[in-house]
């Protein structure tokens, strides 16, 4: 996207989006389009026939009659091509054209359904309408596009962030993909809190499901049982503080130590994130349950009776712990290997000690990658739900209670609403504790100057413990992989232990035909999809989010605070509710994605979409603004400056973002399960049903394979990304990022 | 951005989907039952009639909800399996329509009056009763006698040793306290209720949970329905079947016709195929140990013998209702859950 100069008179932007509003209008199917992509639509009555008919076909054929008022805004935007853009007319009538468009494809969406009108009241007043529409197409969608741009440079010419069109259209676009994707579902869902059993609306259901005692009691400080709202509060910031602690450690180790198999290392923390949800569960009760091997080893040894001490707060924690550590260990490794090595050498040259040093000057400075690490491990753990499923035992938690609230005995949709405002109340308050830690002061060590140090190794006093805990640690994931490994070539694991191989013939067998490979295996067909779904969702979900932190760290804009918050509030609610939610909102026109690869797609860029933020966030606020500044004196507008100056010095965080959310596509299950349908089914929601009718080889050996294959596509993926050169001194401390 | 293109001028309720010109005949089928049963159902109706079937598998509460969510557009056209209580709730809902059809000469009594109870709306496809299931390996190290009743798991010696799920949260478990109050009484079924609690040493989440727990050594006895734990014996896990001497409620898996179906026409072809022997056979290549619906279908030589099993007049129609689930778990939230264990 181009800045063009005011002296300009033909903005090739502006007149890029009035063409694209055209073709939308006149050229695309206005509504949805089943297998559009096979251009079959093209042979098969278009323009003329109404289902692939774009908007204005149908409005010469004299159908849908509420689409022609869009001509006028679609063609009020040529009045000003004439004009400057200092002209105040320019800004007005963009802004005008913009705002009438948009919002008339919102309400005449809503107002008319697949049933005619969607409101009695406008039944009562239009009378009955006699037609209907479906879910909005190609054609719509490159129309709305149109409007919204429009509106933005309008809204760029009136002056508003110095009148720069990209980041307008920027944040825009932010607002509107988040409203549409995160507010309007969740919106949707949440009113269910207020019906009560007739269907009417009462505040007073809301309070009396909020304030019961099952949600808040504080029983288990005199011996009994607390309420579900304590029990996921404890956890999460255990959870928190635990993996921002192991996260800091192994980062530490892998840039500031001498410790040789740093990469081994780096693997093995990456290890539990691949991991497909339910096995590290099952591989800890295999190890420490009631007839775990651990278990029955000490109590031959030392004689003591075996107990179900993991099924609990224990086995819920030390399944988390294992299985975000990297998440904190990913948004960390950036920030530690950002602090500029000049500080700390200004510092050892003032003879502060290696470990003031570290205290005073390395740490504060890491302090942005500490609450961010934090806040997600935070959020993780009261999102979490497969290992509180399998590990939980008695210990009830939020996410567990809102999954069971909506599928369990009591069909209670209302409870789920109001379990998931109290979720969303503690990541909300998590957040802006958050803030409030890193208060206003500068984190800035990447600055334009030349900065060639070196990073200092530990203090010795601080590189003992952490390479003795990171050891430790390392070797406890180790053993759990190693089972899950076994577990995966034995008959039936914990029972039969011959070795066999027939898990992975059942799920992966292909064979060769005259037409070619025939994919005989039973996983395959959940296996390709996956892939295919977890591929197009990870660089969406990493553009979003870098685009998005990019205008939050070096933007100001009115409403800053609540853009963020909207940017984090899909990461905050558990999978289950944004499942649900879905399904409640996209099920109908005018987004009808149900039942579609899209809704997945969808699903999965605003789940994950968070923390590419957040590791956006940490790493850019390392960088000094005098590196845009200088770019933007030089010539260069903040598109450019993005693409050239920022993006390059991104790489970590574009990485982690990447990794994560094609990850996170291929592991994700509560949200999948509802999304899931005959066409496209994930590899988690087979791997579920085949655990739940006890093949748990097979379940294990798919899991298995999807580890290998998300490790060497995460490979695959820094190869491509590369590493950030930061300049130091001498090659050997540089690390791979 | 897709949907689906539909003739205009049809009526809402017979939205034909149709792709472009003259295609097959399509089911998208919501099936609630394990995966490989479902897959057999799917595979074997598209043989039998050449209807395109696309199957989603999910449990019957996430199929319950999906339902209830989709309701204003319903994309699915039949639900098969997965126990009665979410199909009786998607009737009294209006979920689900109202079908006869002529192959219920041929079904057991308790079939036919699961459709009666639901004016019509769902139908039995298959019955399992509740028990309970015990590893023998654990009970052994354990010194501990072999129960046999339901009173025998109040001894004070299996504390620490039963799971059953959470009936919040769990059909199997409702039908357990359904069960108990209709065989003990309301207050003798909320003692032993009560009794039981003591002895708990986990309430679970899902209903088959405690089976399988009890399959890996985790657990010694688990509440649940015989099937299950027969399944988990046939798996190869040291788990042995309970039939309960006093008597014992069951689950009548059912199958409905989602309201507004687009395939309405499959949809019902699918519901009397699915109701024939020969449909219902396709159980034993696959291990579900159900009781089948259709008087002429086998049932399989593993699965527990009905007819030594004392099955107690479950009131599918009282207990299934939603106001008596909301009182009888409201009771035992109240009065069981939060005892002292």
């Amino acid at each position: 996207m181009h800045q063009s100069t005011s002296d300009k008179t033909a903005n090739p932007v502006l007149i890029f989006w009035i063409v694209a509003g055209l073709v939308g209008f006149c050229l695309l199917p206005w509504y949805g389009v089943e297998d559009f992509f096979t251009f079959e639509w093209l042979v098969d009555g278009y323009p003329l026939d109404a289902d692939y008919a774009p908007g204005a076909f149908l409005v010469g054929q004299g159908e849908k009659l509420w689409l022609a008022p869009l001509v006028v805004p679609l063609l009020m935007p040529l009045l000003v091509l004439g004009r400057r853009k200092t002209d105040p007319i320019y800004g007005k009538i963009l802004i005008l054209a913009g705002a009438l468009g948009f919002g008339w494809l919102i309400i005449q969406g809503f107002s008319i359904g697949i049933r005619g009108w969607n409101f009695d009241w406008a039944k009562a007043l239009f009378g009955d309408l006699g037609d209907r529409q479906f879910g909005m197409g190609y054609g719509a969608l490159i129309c709305a596009s149109s409007f919204l741009f429009i509106f933005t440079q309008g809204i760029a010419a009136r002056g508003a962030v110095n009148g720069d069109v990209f980041v307008v259209s920027s944040i825009g676009g932010v607002i509107v993909i988040v409203s549409v994707f995160v507010f309007f579902p969740i919106a949707k869902m949440l009113t269910a809190a207020f019906i009560t059993d007739d269907g009417g609306y009462s505040a007073g259901v809301f309070l009396s499901k909020f304030f019961d005692d099952r949600l808040w009691g504080l029983g288990c400080l005199t011996g009994g049982r607390c309420g579900v709202a304590w029990n996921s509060l404890f956890l999460a910031v255990l959870v928190g503080l635990i993996t921002t602690v192991l996260g800091l450690i192994f980062a530490l180790v892998v840039t500031r130590s001498g410790f040789r198999y740093k990469r081994a290392l780096r693997a093995l923390t990456v290890l539990p994130i691949i991991t497909p949800p339910f096995v590290i569960g099952l591989a800890l009760i295999l190890l420490f349950g009631l007839s775990g091997s651990v278990t029955v080893f000490f109590a031959d040894v030392f004689g003591v009776q075996p107990t179900r001490w993991l099924y609990g707060l224990p086995g819920v924690l030390i399944a988390q712990t294992l299985a975000f550590t990297p998440i904190a260990f990913l948004v960390l490794i950036g920030v530690v290997e950002g602090v500029s090595p000049s500080m700390e050498e200004a510092a050892q040259t003032l003879r502060a000690s290696k470990w003031q040093v570290f205290k005073t000057v390395s740490l504060p400075l890491m302090r942005p990658g500490l609450a961010n690490a934090f806040l997600l491990g935070f959020i993780e753990s009261m999102a979490d739900f497969g290992n509180p499923l399998v590990l939980g035992g008695n210990f009830d938690v939020l996410s567990t209670e809102i999954f069971f609230a909506i599928v369990g005995a009591q069909y209670d949709q209302g409870k789920a609403a109001v379990l998931a405002m109290v979720l969303l109340c503690f990541t909300l308050g998590a957040f802006y504790a958050q803030r409030f830690w890193l208060g206003k002061k500068s984190y800035t060590t990447v600055s334009g100057k030349g900065d060639s140090g070196v990073h200092p190794h530990m203090p010795r006093a601080l590189s003992l413990p952490v390479l003795a805990t990171a050891l430790i640690w390392g070797a406890f994931t180790m053993v759990v992989y190693a089972m899950i490994l076994y577990g995966s070539v034995v008959e039936l694991w914990g029972v039969n232990n011959t070795l066999t191989f027939k898990h992975y013939v059942t799920a992966f067998s292909f064979r060769f035909e005259d037409a070619g490979i025939r994919w005989s295996g039973a996983a395959w067909d959940s296996f390709w999809t996956t892939l295919k779904i977890a591929a197009i969702a990870a660089p969406l979900t990493a553009i979003v989010g870098l685009i998005t932190a990019y205008l939050l760290t070096r933007q100001s804009f009115a409403g800053k605070n609540a853009f963020e918050f909207g940017t984090m509030l899909s990461f905050a609610i558990p999978g289950t509710v944004i499942g649900v939610s879905y399904i409640l909102a996209f099920n109908v026109p005018p987004i009808e994605i149900t039942g579609t690869g899209i809704i997945l797609v969808v699903s999965f860029i605003f789940r994950n979409m968070p923390v590419g933020v957040r590791a956006g966030i940490a790493s850019m606020s390392q960088l000094d603004k005098s590196l845009d500044e200088s770019s933007l004196t030089l010539g260069a507008n903040s598109w450019q400056t993005f693409r050239r100056i920022i993006l390059p010095l991104l790489k970590p965080a574009i990485l982690a973002a990447l990794v994560y959310s094609f990850v996170r596509a291929m592991t994700a299950i509560s949200a999948v399960i509802f999304l899931v349908s005959a066409e496209y089914d994930m590899a988690t929601s087979y791997i579920i049903g085949r655990v739940e009718n006890n093949d748990y080889g097979l379940a294990i050996a798919y899991s298995t394979t999807l580890i290998f294959v998300m490790l060497a596509v995460v490979g695959l993926m820094q190869l491509i990304v590369g590493r950030t050169e930061i300049g130091r001194r001498m090659g050997q401390s540089r690390t791979n990022v | 951005m897709t949907s689906f293109k539909a003739m205009l001028g049809a009526s809402a309720i017979a939205l034909m989907a149709t792709t472009g010109a003259a295609q097959a005949d399509k089911l998208t089928f919501y099936c609630s039952a394990q995966e490989d049963w479902c897959q057999l159902m799917a595979n074997s109706f598209q043989d039998a009639t050449g209807i395109d079937v696309a199957m989603t598998r999910k449990s019957s509460g996430e199929t319950f909800a999906q339902i209830k969510a989709e309701s204003s557009n319903p994309k699915g056209d039949i639900w098969w399996g997965g126990t009665g209580d979410p199909h009786l709730q998607a009737a009294e809902e209006g979920l689900t329509a109202e079908y006869m059809s002529p192959m219920r000469d041929q079904l057991h009594p308790w079939a036919i009056s699961q459709a009666e109870s639901a004016g019509n709306k769902t139908i039995g496809i298959y019955s399992g009763a509740l028990g309970y299931g015990y590893n023998t390996d654990l009970l052994a190290a354990n010194n501990l006698p072999e129960p046999a009743c339901w009173e025998d798991l109040l001894k004070p010696e299996y504390k620490g040793h039963v799971q059953m799920a959470n009936p919040n949260s769990s059909g199997t478990a409702y039908t357990t306290l359904a069960s108990m109050v209709q065989i003990f009484g309301e207050d003798g079924g909320f003692d032993f209720m009560k009794g039981l609690h003591a002895n708990i040493n986990q309430y679970t989440k899902s209903g088959s949970a405690p089976i399988k727990a009890a399959g890996r050594g985790e657990n010694t006895i688990g509440i649940v329905f015989m099937h299950d734990a027969v399944a988990q014996a046939v798996s190869g896990f040291p788990v042995k079947v309970v039939a309960p001497c006093e008597g014992t409620g069951y689950e009548i898996g059912s199958m409905s016709i989602i309201d507004g179906a687009r395939n309405m026409d499959s949809a019902k072809a699918f519901y009397d195929w699915a109701l024939s022997a020969e449909a219902q056979n396709l159980a034993l290549q696959v291990n579900a140990f159900q009781v089948p619906s259709n008087v002429g279908a086998e049932t399989s030589q593993s699965a527990p013998d009905m007819s030594t099993i004392k099955l107690i007049d479950y009131d599918f129609k009282t207990y299934g209702s939603s106001d008596e689930r909301k009182r009888l778990l409201k009771k035992w939230d109240d009065e069981v859950s939060i005892l002292p264990q």
